[in-house]
Order: C-alpha cells, then structure tokens, then sequence
C-alpha cells in the first residue's frame, strides 16, 4: 500500500485509486462540456438572427438532442461523480472507494458510451433528432437507424451510473472513519448519499424506456402504438419516471457543494445541518411522485393534473428550507468573497430565480402557455447552468488546492465569475421573453418579433462560452505553474477531514482511519 | 464501522487490467448488436460476429475478474469490512433490478387500467374510441387489438406503424379443472419450491454439512432448469400453437416482455448457482465465509418474487 | 410607433415592460408583447394570465425578501469590515416558520390555479366541433357536417416562401407564421377542438386563444376556445415533430358569425366542386402538371426536389415508380409500415395521389408513360 503510482498510461487506464479515477471523471466530464457546448454554439449561432443561415433543420435538431445528452450524461452527471470520487473518501476518512475496480469499470464504460454517442453525428441518417427526451414514436417508428446505437449507448451510461452509484453507497455505508456518525457526515455526503439511491432507483427505469423502444422498433412489440393497444404517452410517463429524480439527480450534489462552500467562507458553521439533510430527503421522495408535470398537455385526466401540480408545489418547501440555510449562515458571518464563494452567492441567487420559474412551470393552467416554449428552456438553464454548473465552477476552485497543492490565479478566477455571470443572463434570461411571448422551443428559425432577444441571448451565450476558455487556462496554468500552496488546509475557515491531509493530497490518505470526536 | 475490527489498513486492490478491458468488451458487444440488428431491419445481410467478439472479451475478461475476486478471498486478503462492502453492493444491484422489473409491471399496469379503457371509450377516451377506433372494447387478454376492431390495416385512420393482431388464445388460469395442464402452476410450483432447497442448502452449508449442501444445491439447479424448459415449451407453443408473439399487441408486449426478461434472470441466476456448484464441487466455500454462494442465493429469491407478481398480475388476474 | 423603434424601446425596457406588461389584445403582431405571456382575447386566457402574474409577483416578493437579507449580510458581515462571526447554527423556531409559511403562500397560489385549471378542462357544450390532425409537417382541419358530403376538410401549410428562409428575400411581417389555408371559427362561440396526430406528436398551441394541446398519434384530445374579439390570431406546433417542426405554423381568423357562415358555405362549395373534378378525366400532362404541385408540397421533403431521395428512398429510376402501376398506387396510398413513408390514401384525395403517381412515373428521367385518373384511386381503394 506504500507504493505511489504507476507510470504512463498504465496508471489511468488499470486505476484503482479514488483520486485518479476521480481525476478521469473531472477531465471527462469537461472534454463532454466543450461538446456540449459546441453544439450548443451551432444553436445559438443559427439563432442569432432569423432565416436559416449556418444549418439545416435536420442537423439543428440533432444539435439539440445532442447538446442536452451530452451535458445532461456526458458533463454534468460524471462531474459530479468525479467530485464524490475524490472528495467523499477524503471526507469520511475512507482510504478509497469501497469497490475500487468496480469504480475503474464506471468509468471507463463512459468513454465507449459516449464514442458510440458521438459517432452517430457521423451514420447515416444523421445522429438522433428527438431531443434529449425522445418522445416515442418520433424516436421509434420515425427516427433515423443510429437510434439503435443512442439506446445501446443509454444502456451503457445507466449501468455505469448504477455501478458508481452502488459503490458510493457501499463506501458512505461502510467506510467512514470511527467516530463519523451518519449525523456528522459533510453535507456534500449526504446529498451524494440520496444521490446515489435516486441513481440506482431511476436508472433501471430510464434503461426499461430505451429496452420498449428497442422492441418497438426491432420486435414488432406495440408498447407507444395505440393501433396495437399501447400508447405514445406510455414512453413519456416511463421517462419522466425518470427523467425528474434525474433532475435532483443534477442539483443535490450541487446543494452539497454549497453547503460546503458557504460556511468555509462565512467563517461560521452551516445553519441547520439536520434540516438540510430531512430537506434533501424530501426532495429526493417527492421527486418521485411528481412526474407528469412535464406532461400537463397530454391530455391527462384532470384529477391527475390537479394531483401533480399540488405535488410538485410542494417541493418548493424543502428547496426554500435549503435556500433560507444558506443565507443564514452568511448572515452575522465574517465574509470574504474568494472564487468559490462568488460563485456560490451567484448559486444562491440564480437557482432560486429558476426555482421560481419552476414553481410557475408547476401551475398546471399556466403551463398550457408556457409549456415547450422558450420559457421552460430559460427554467432549466437557470437550475442547470447557474445551478450545476456554476456550483461545479466553485468546487474547482475550492477543492483545487488541494488536489494540485498549487493555488489558482484569483484574478483570473474572479473574471471568469463576473464574465460567466453576465454572459450566462444575457443568455438565458431573455429567454423567458421569447418563451412567454410565444416562441416554442427546439425550433431552427423564427419570426421577427423573437429577434432582437434572440440576438443577446446569442451573444451572451458566446460570452459565456468564451468564459470558459479562461477556466481552463486558469485550471491548466494551476496545475503547470500555479504557486505552490502546501498547507493542509488552504481556507481559513475551512472545516472537515479532508483540509487534515497535505496537499496536494498524497496518493494514499487516511490509510489508518482518523478518529473523530 | 472501521473500529469494529482492529486492523488499520484497508486492502485497495492492485492496478488492474479488467475494468478497461471489460469496458472494451461491452463497447464491442453493443457496436456489434447494433449494427446487426440495423442490418436486419434494413434488410441487409447482417452478421452478429462483432456482437459474438464483444462477448467472448466480456466474458473472458469477466471470468478472470471474478477468478481474482475469488483468489484474494481464499488467501485471506479480504477483511470483514471488504466483505461486507460485497454485501452492500450485491444488495443494491438487486434493488436496481428490482426497478428494472417494477417499470414493466408499471407499463403493465398503466395499459390494462387505463389506456384500455380510454381506447374503448371511457373516460377522456371517448373520442378516441368514437373518432378512431370505433368497434373496439376492451378485456383483458386483449384478443382483438384496437386495428383489428376498426377493420385492420388498411382501415386505420392514423399513419401505419405496424401491424399488430390478438392472438388465437391466450394463456391464462383456465380454471381449476385445467389447472394440472397449465404450466405456470407447474413452474411456478418448481420455482418457489427451487427457493426454499436454496435456502436448505445455504443452512446446510451453515451447519457445515458439505454433502447436504451439494445435494439441495443440485435440486435447486434441476428445479430452475425445469422452469426454463417449460417456458420455453410455453414460448414454442404461443409461437406455433396460440398464435400468441411479440406483435400480438399489446397483451403480447406485456406477456413476452415480462416473462421474457424474468426468463432471462432466471437464466442468469441459474447460471450463477451452477457456478457456485461448480466451486462447492471444488471445495470453495465454508460454514463461515461463503459470500458467493449467498450473493446467488438472494438473486434467486429475488427472481422467484419477482414471478409470484408475475403470475398474479401477468396470468391470473 | 415605428415598430423598429417600438422593437428597441421594448428591448431597453425589457424588464420593467415584463412587469407593467398591460392587458390588452393583441391581432396583430407588431403589437403583441415580446416579454410577456399575452392575456389573448379569451376569458381563459385572462386568467390564465392573472395567474400568472400573481405568481411573478409573489416571486419577487420573496425574492426581495430573500435577496435583501443576503446581500444586507454579504455587506454588513464582511471580513474587512472586520466583522467577527458569530457560532450559532440552529434555531428551531426560524425553522419551522420557513417551513410552515411556504405552505400558506402555496396554498394561495393553488386556489386560484384549480379554479382555473376546472376551467381549462370544462370542454362539454360546446357550440361546434373542429377536428384538428397533425401531420409531418402541417395540420389538417375537419368541420364536421351532418353527412360527408355537408363535411368540410382541408389542410393547412406553411405558406412562407423559401426564398424568405434562406435570406433571398426579406422577410415579411408573418414569416414563418402565415398559412395557405388558415381555419376560421366564430366569435362569442365556444369551439371544442377534438386534436390528433397522424404520424407522430405534435401540440396545437395558439398564444391568444390560450390552447395548447398534444396531438397524439391514436389519441383524441379535447381543448376548447372562446374568442371574445375579432381578428387573426398566429401560432405555432410546440412539440418537436422532425425535421420541419419549426415550419408548421396555425392561423385562426375569428371572424364574425356571418362572416364565419358565409366561409363555411364556400368551403362547402369548394368541396362540391372538387367531388365533380374527381369524376372527370384528365390528359396525362395535364396530369403531371397538377402531380408537379402535389409532388411539391407533399412527397420533396423527404424524396428530394430531383426524385434523388433523402429520409425517403430515391424516385428516380427507383423500381416501384418504374414498376407495375398498381404496386406504385399501393405504396402511395397504404404507405410502408413500420418506416417514414406514411399511407397517403387518407392525406391527399384521390384525384391528388392520381395526379402524382402519374407524375413520378413520368419525370425525374422515369419515363413510364402511363397514367391514372382519380377513378382509378378510388377504385383501387373500395376494392380492398
Ligand atoms: C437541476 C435541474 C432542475 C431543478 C432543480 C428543477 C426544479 C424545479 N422544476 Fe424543473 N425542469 C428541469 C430541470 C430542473 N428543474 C428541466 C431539465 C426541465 C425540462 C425538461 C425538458 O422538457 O427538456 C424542467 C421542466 C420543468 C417543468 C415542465 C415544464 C414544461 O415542460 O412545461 C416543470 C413543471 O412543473 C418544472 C418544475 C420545477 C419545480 C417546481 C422545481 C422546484 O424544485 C424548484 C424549487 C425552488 C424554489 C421554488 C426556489 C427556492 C424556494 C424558496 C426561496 C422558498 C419560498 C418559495 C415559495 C414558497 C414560492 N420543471
Ligand atoms: C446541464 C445541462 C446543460 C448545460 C450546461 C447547457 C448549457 C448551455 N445550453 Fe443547453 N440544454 C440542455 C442542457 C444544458 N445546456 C438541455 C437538457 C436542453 C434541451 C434539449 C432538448 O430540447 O432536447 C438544452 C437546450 C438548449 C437550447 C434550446 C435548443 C432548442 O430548443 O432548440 C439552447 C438555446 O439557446 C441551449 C443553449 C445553451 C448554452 C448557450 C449553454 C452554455 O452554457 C454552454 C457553454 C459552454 C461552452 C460554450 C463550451 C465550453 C467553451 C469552449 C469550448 C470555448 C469555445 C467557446 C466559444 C467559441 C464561444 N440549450
Ligand atoms: Cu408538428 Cu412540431
Ligand atoms: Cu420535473
């Protein structure tokens, strides 16, 4: 157990090491975020003015599917495994993963996966054009042949989720120092923990929606074919079965990095540790009961209707329990506004915003104007951008330190901040105008009245983009030449197992588990 | 928790070469059926010989893999914390099969309460019924499909996407006279009976009687090799004899999907509880440590539930 | 005002327009708001409107409260100012009230959204019927009569040249919302819409008569309008549908009771008509001539302006167009199963699927020379 790494390729592709595999995660994951955002280049960029200028209709579509599965599966959701891969060990006092080589093969199942993904921009027929929840029977009778290899691809990526997700579960479980009671675990744990079981629990589900489509498309089965005794909306309610708990999925581990990040800044504990954690629980029950608010123009029965839209109010409940914390815990702090913790206030500020706007989303008569329009587009981007992404920002600036034992370049960490945070609302917020003034979504082209916020939500998308590249720079120059910063713990105010081992953080931590009081 | 047992290391496995090359394994296998299966709906001529290629990687790599596993338990490398963390990994793999299962039943169960009744009429369903498939009433099995009530094919207002027709019979409990003819009883007498000379093997295992252990092992195999013959005896007589298959509509869908995929488990629980045969024949396993041997055992426990749901909702009720 | 300066006020005031937005009806669309949901000409649509700017407002509510306490925090609790911080992190009372009170303002927000939600729902009685089908990639329109023949149905296509689209023309006010056949209802009616699909989903959104509803292949769905004011009222198909999605556009002209008779009755007339064209007999150019257009509007998308294919197989030289006639008129009007190329018979009337089965068979280099007359079809179809 002494021994260090291993030399060259070796030691990536035979890992057993949580920080290695964490690392492959995190670069991953970023490589998928350039994708998806390229693609999401090539939609901003042909709507940036009406007409059809850079591409056809076929292949706008399959940016967008594109674009959202990627980002969805691709960046997203393996970042933040990469996090729990390295941080939960580090956190708990563990000295790996529970299941080290299972963690390997979660992994490296990604990169086949999302090849077989990518190479179907190159089939013929083109790549998958029903957007990234494939309605049936868009996406069976009437989608191009590379659907066959997107289901086998979905496959792939839900059992390397489930297979990350059982291992986290097994560490959390098993492997946490003596001393570390569930009721101590960081916060970033527990949402990981819930995380992981909403993982394992949806999945499977989101593996049977594919499993019906591959048979109604290859087997003659009449799963979403009415003809036959079945029904297209069938797949929608398989999906969003899914598809929901998916979207907790994407931000409870992001609430965990908040809640990690806050206090370390505010100098002052975490306000209401314990309802954070019931706050997270009930998150993740509800989202399991709420689906068919994504399908409020179906033509459900309207008790069904009334249900789901009294259901997903609710979650407005523990999600504000979160929000309130956090601001408590500023509040008669002693604040300071590192990289990390601008992005974090920027968190609070904009997930609440997309929270409201879900909350309007949730009111089922006022979907009937704003469903699948721009409006909804602007809702998620708000959870998932500001949301997810900005939280990811924060964690890699925060954790950074540790992992390289250099520090990053702060200036350079605050002008990504600030040109993220204008590019990203120029972006999305007027999208809420084009959605609520009409404009559907998943459209190459549009009429006059939607073009000038349009054009800003264009331009504010290459801003945002652009921002970035200096993200990277900032990351790679860290790692290269960044200035070396060995102390354990790089925050002042900084709490928790992880800020006890050096940094950057030998190969091997807490091979003799810590004691804690 | 760690300080339950006085050790201060924890064994992190040595580089390994399987995650990566089992990885390739599955892309190879899924390329591979992929392609054929869009060669056949094209009409192309197909060949599944990637499809095979993938397999036997996965299959190789997965034998070693399990092998090393095995290995490192019998020299003692694995402490109870390692074991334990099997345990808990086992256990939620089968809860994600369980999810797996539980969305068919929910399909199931979405089509039989509500999307028949809705296409005969009921409901908000009443125009569907009056506008396009006039003629159609529902019952479960459903033996005339919604096409076939509004004059097949060629009559159907909507775009053609198949053409899905009842069966001749179907297969469920004919009543008490018939019940000694009907196979599901028969299968599923011999699957919960496989389960409990599961669970006398694993007690005879525990009280350390080897031979016991073998034999109600062995039952346990012939039991669940029983089962998968006659489902396949009933699969062949659907096919040729019912007029009952995959395109039979939605009564067809539901049947073959959900026993099929049952079927399929209790393959593969068989073929882990033959493995485990296998290595009590060569000596693995004792009274104390025998994870393996366990692990098989709930997933086919786990199967066997799986089919008392399945034969309350898919055949009798 | 000149709507390039309206264009630019509205950008610069953006946000405080969204939250001064005043209701008013909106025919024409230089008028119509471009940040805020439009209130429509409907008693629905107000207050679905009502709602929604209830809810907004709630939003900012606890917004300002939420965000004032932060950023109050982030300035008065600052390190530099030298703000020491202080270790309390529980208080069960706090707690528990942003637990409790949410429930209260929710509750308020739901009352008024199941009232209306009843509304939305409440399609019985209604003073007409429309049948509204979509199609990859247009909508079809049916007003049911008492017999077929008092029937009146036509389609309704993206009437937007591609000249606009591809920026050889400049565009027009109603680019990409304007149709060859827009569907005319009554004012001051309750018109009950019974929406499906034919091929895949599509959803019949229209803004200002506050309807959108999902056109499920196999499915009957029921929403319901009730114009209060004349006018023309643009929408577009909300969910994704393939390729020209964003190019199936819907345009309701509420007219009138009058006006809206005398339409019907020269629909009716049109029909007549057409009924009487299908019994006549056509030369074989003449038939071409007429297949060219159906071609166009119906089959290029998928088969290509040249007969060369693209999602669908090649016309040219292909071996049904150069087949035996009859298999040709099969595949025309029963489509393939089970692929893209959808069964016609129940899309274009008969004397159309004549027109341009003669059609493909005589150009694109296929040079069959035979043709068919809408009898054939007709005979063709009644046979099985
Ligand atoms: C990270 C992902 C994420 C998150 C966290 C959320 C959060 C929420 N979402 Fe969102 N949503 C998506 C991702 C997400 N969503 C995606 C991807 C889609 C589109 C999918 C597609 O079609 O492609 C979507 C679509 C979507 C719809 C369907 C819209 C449509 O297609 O017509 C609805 C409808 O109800 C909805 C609702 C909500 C609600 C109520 C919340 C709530 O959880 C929000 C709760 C938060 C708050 C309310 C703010 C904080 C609370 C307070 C400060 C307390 C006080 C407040 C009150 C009492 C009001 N979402
Ligand atoms: C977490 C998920 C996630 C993330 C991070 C994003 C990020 C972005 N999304 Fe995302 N989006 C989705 C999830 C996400 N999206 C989903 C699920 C859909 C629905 C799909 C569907 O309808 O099926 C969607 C749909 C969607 C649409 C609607 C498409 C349509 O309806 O047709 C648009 C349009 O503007 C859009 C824009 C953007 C932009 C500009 C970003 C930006 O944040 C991206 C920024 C990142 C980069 C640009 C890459 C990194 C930078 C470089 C490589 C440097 C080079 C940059 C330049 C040259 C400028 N997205
Ligand atoms: Cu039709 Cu979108
Ligand atoms: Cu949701």
């Amino acid at each position: 157990m002494a021994h260090g790494p291993a030399k060259g390729l070796s030691r990536w592709l035979f890992a057993t090491n949580h920080k290695d595999i964490g690392s492959m995660y995190l670069w991953f994951s970023f490589a998928m975020f350039i994708l998806g955002g390229a693609f999401a280049m090539v939609i901003r960029a042909e709507l940036f003015k009406p007409g059809l200028q850079l591409v056809q209709p076929e292949f706008f579509n399959q940016m967008t599917t594109m674009h959202g599965l990627v980002m969805v599966f691709g960046a997203i959701m393996p970042s933040f495994v990469g996090l729990a891969n390295w941080m939960i060990p580090l956190m708990i006092g563990a000295p790996d993963m529970a299941l080290p080589r299972m963690n390997n093969f979660s992994f490296w199942l990604l990169p086949f996966a999302f090849c077989i993904l990518a190479s179907t921009l190159f089939m013929p027929g083109g790549a998958p054009n029903f957007g990234w929840t494939f309605y049936a029977p868009l996406s069976t009778t009437y989608a191009p042949p590379s659907v066959t290899f997107f289901i086998f691809a979905v496959h792939v990526m839900g059992a390397s989720s489930i297979m990350g997700s059982i291992n986290i579960i097994a560490t959390v479980l098993n492997l946490r120092a003596p001393g570390m009671t569930l009721m101590k675990m960081p916060l970033f744990v527990w949402t990981w923990l819930i995380t992981a079981f909403l993982l394992i629990a949806v999945m499977p589900v989101l593996a049977g929606a594919v499993t019906m489509m591959l048979m109604d498309i290859h087997f003659g089965t009449s799963f979403f074919s009415a003809a036959g005794g079945g029904d297209p909306v069938l797949f929608q309610h398989v999906f969003w079965f899914f598809g929901h708990p998916e979207v907790y999925i994407i931000i409870l581990p992001a609430f965990g990095v908040v809640s990690e990040i806050i206090p370390t800044f505010s100098r002052k504990p975490l306000f209401g540790y314990s309802s954070m954690v019931y706050a997270t629980a009930s998150i993740a029950f509800l989202s399991f009961i709420v689906w068919a608010h994504h399908m409020y123009v179906v033509g459900m029965p309207v008790a069904g209707e009334m249900y789901f839209m009294i259901a997903t109010m609710l979650i407005a409940v523990p999600t504000g329990v979160k929000v309130f914390n956090w601001v408590t815990t500023m509040f008669r702090g002693s604040i300071t506004f590192e990289t990390p913790m601008l992005f974090c206030i920027a968190f609070i500020v904009l997930f609440t915003t997309g929270g409201f706007s879900g909350l309007m989303l949730s009111l089922a008569p006022s979907d009937f104007q704003y469903h699948d329009s721009y409006f909804v587009v602007a809702h998620f981007h708000y959870v998932m951008v500001a949301g997810a992404v900005f939280s990811m920002s924060a964690a890699v600036y925060y954790w950074l330190p540790k992992w390289t034992g250099r520090m990053y370049s702060e200036a350079m960490g605050k002008t990504h901040f600030w040109i993220s945070f204008i590019g990203f609302n120029l972006t999305f917020f007027p999208q809420h105008f084009v959605g609520l003034a009409g404009m559907p979504r998943r459209i190459p082209d549009y009429n006059l009245i939607f073009a000038d916020w349009n054009m800003v939500s264009s331009i504010g998308a290459f801003i945002y983009g652009s921002s970035q590249i200096l993200f990277l720079f900032n990351v790679i120059r860290t790692i290269v030449a960044g200035k070396p910063n060995a102390a354990a713990k790089t925050w002042d105010g900084a709490t928790g197992l992880e800020w006890t081992v050096p940094s950057p953080a030998p190969f091997h931590t807490f091979s003799v588990p810590p004691q804690v009081k | 928790m760690a300080s339950e047992h006085g050790e201060s290391t924890y064994y992190v496995p040595e580089q390994s070469k399987y995650p990566v090359l089992a990885s390739m394994g599955v892309g190879l296998m899924l390329v591979g059926v992929a392609t054929w299966l869009n060669d056949l709906h094209a009409h192309r001529e197909g060949s599944p010989a990637l499809l095979m290629l993938g397999f036997a990687v996965l299959a190789t790599v997965l034998f070693n893999w399990f092998g090393t596993a095995i290995g490192e338990n019998i020299k003692g490398m694995n402490s109870p914390q390692l074991k334990r963390s099997y345990r808990i990994g086992m256990q939620w793999f089968i809860f994600s099969e369980v999810m797996f299962f539980f969305t068919f039943f929910g399909g199931l169960f979405y089509v039989r309460e509500l999307v028949g009744p809705w296409l005969s009429g009921e409901g908000v369903g009443h125009f569907t019924n009056e506008m396009l498939w006039k003629g159609f009433h529902f019952s479960w099995p459903m033996m005339e499909t919604p096409q076939q009530a509004h004059g097949g094919v060629a009559a159907q207002l909507i775009a053609n996407n198949g053409t899905f027709i009842g069966p001749k019979e179907n297969m469920s409990w004919p009543g008490v006279a018939e019940a000694a003819h009907w196979l599901p009883l028969w299968n599923t007498i011999f699957l919960v009976t496989s389960s409990v000379t599961c669970e006398f093997a694993h007690h005879a295992l525990k009280a350390n009687n080897r031979g016991a252990f073998k034999l109600w092992l062995a039952i346990t195999l012939a039991l669940g090799f029983a089962f998968v013959f006659f489902q396949a005896k009933e699969y062949h007589e659907a096919y040729t004899v019912l007029g009952l298959t995959l395109k039979s509509g939605i009564y067809g869908t539901t049947f073959f999907m959900l026993t099929g995929f049952h079927g399929f488990h209790v393959c593969l629980g068989a073929f882990m509880l033959t493995v485990m045969f296998l290595r009590a024949l060569k000596g693995h396993f004792n009274k104390d440590d025998h994870f393996g041997f366990e692990a098989a055992s709930w997933y086919w426990h786990f199967v066997d539930v799986v089919w008392l749901f399945l034969v309350a909702v898919v055949y009798v009720f | 005002m000149h709507s390039k300066a309206k264009r630019l006020l509205s950008l610069l005031l953006g946000p405080v327009l969204l939250l001064t937005a005043h209701a008013s009806a909106w025919a024409d669309l230089a008028d119509r708001s471009t940040v805020n949901m439009s209130p429509g000409v409907t008693l629905l649509g107000k207050d679905i409107y009502d709602l929604h700017m209830l809810v907004i407002w709630i939003s900012v509510g606890i917004g300002i409260v939420v965000f004032a306490l932060m950023f109050y925090s982030l300035i008065a609790h600052r390190k530099s100012l030298g703000h020491q911080a202080e270790h309390w992190h529980e208080h069960l009372g706090a707690e528990l009230a942003w637990t409790i009170i949410p429930f209260f303002i929710l509750a308020f927000m739901a009352w008024p959204a199941i009232k209306t939600l009843l509304k939305v729902y409440d399609t019985d009685e209604p003073e007409m019927n429309v049948v509204v089908t979509g199609y990859q990639w247009k909508w079809k329109y049916e007003y049911l009569g008492q017999t077929p023949a008092d029937s009146v149905s036509f389609f309704s296509n993206l009437a937007t040249p591609r000249a606009e689209i591809e920026g050889k023309q400049p565009k027009s006010e109603f680019y990409l919302l304007e149709v060859d056949e827009p569907i005319h209802i009554p004012v001051h009616t309750k018109v009950r819409f019974l929406i499906t699909g034919n091929d895949v989903i599509h959803s019949w959104w229209v803004p200002e008569l506050a309807v959108k509803k999902d056109a499920i292949p196999g499915i009957v769905n029921e929403a319901w309008t009730k114009a209060e004011k004349v006018g023309i009222y643009r929408g577009q198909c909300a969910e994704l549908c393939g390729k020209d999605h964003g190019f199936m556009p819907i345009v309701v002209v509420v007219e009138e009771k009058a006006d809206y008779d005398k339409w019907l009755s020269g629909k009716k007339a049109e029909a007549r008509k057409l009924r009487e064209l299908m019994a006549q007999s056509f030369s074989k150019e003449e038939m071409i001539a007429k297949g060219e257009k159906v071609y166009t509007n119906t089959c290029m998308a998928c088969h290509g302006a040249k007969g060369e294919g693209g999602v669908g197989k090649p016309i040219a030289g292909s071996k049904v167009a150069t087949g035996a006639i009859e298999e040709h008129l099969n595949v025309v009007v029963n489509g393939r199963p089970g692929t893209a190329m959808q069964a016609f018979g129940g899309i274009l009337n008969e004397l159309d699927i004549a027109a341009v089965v003669t059609y493909q068979r005589n150009a694109f280099g296929n040079n069959m020379g035979d043709s068919l007359q809408a009898v054939d079809v007709a005979k063709f179809k009644s046979k099985k």
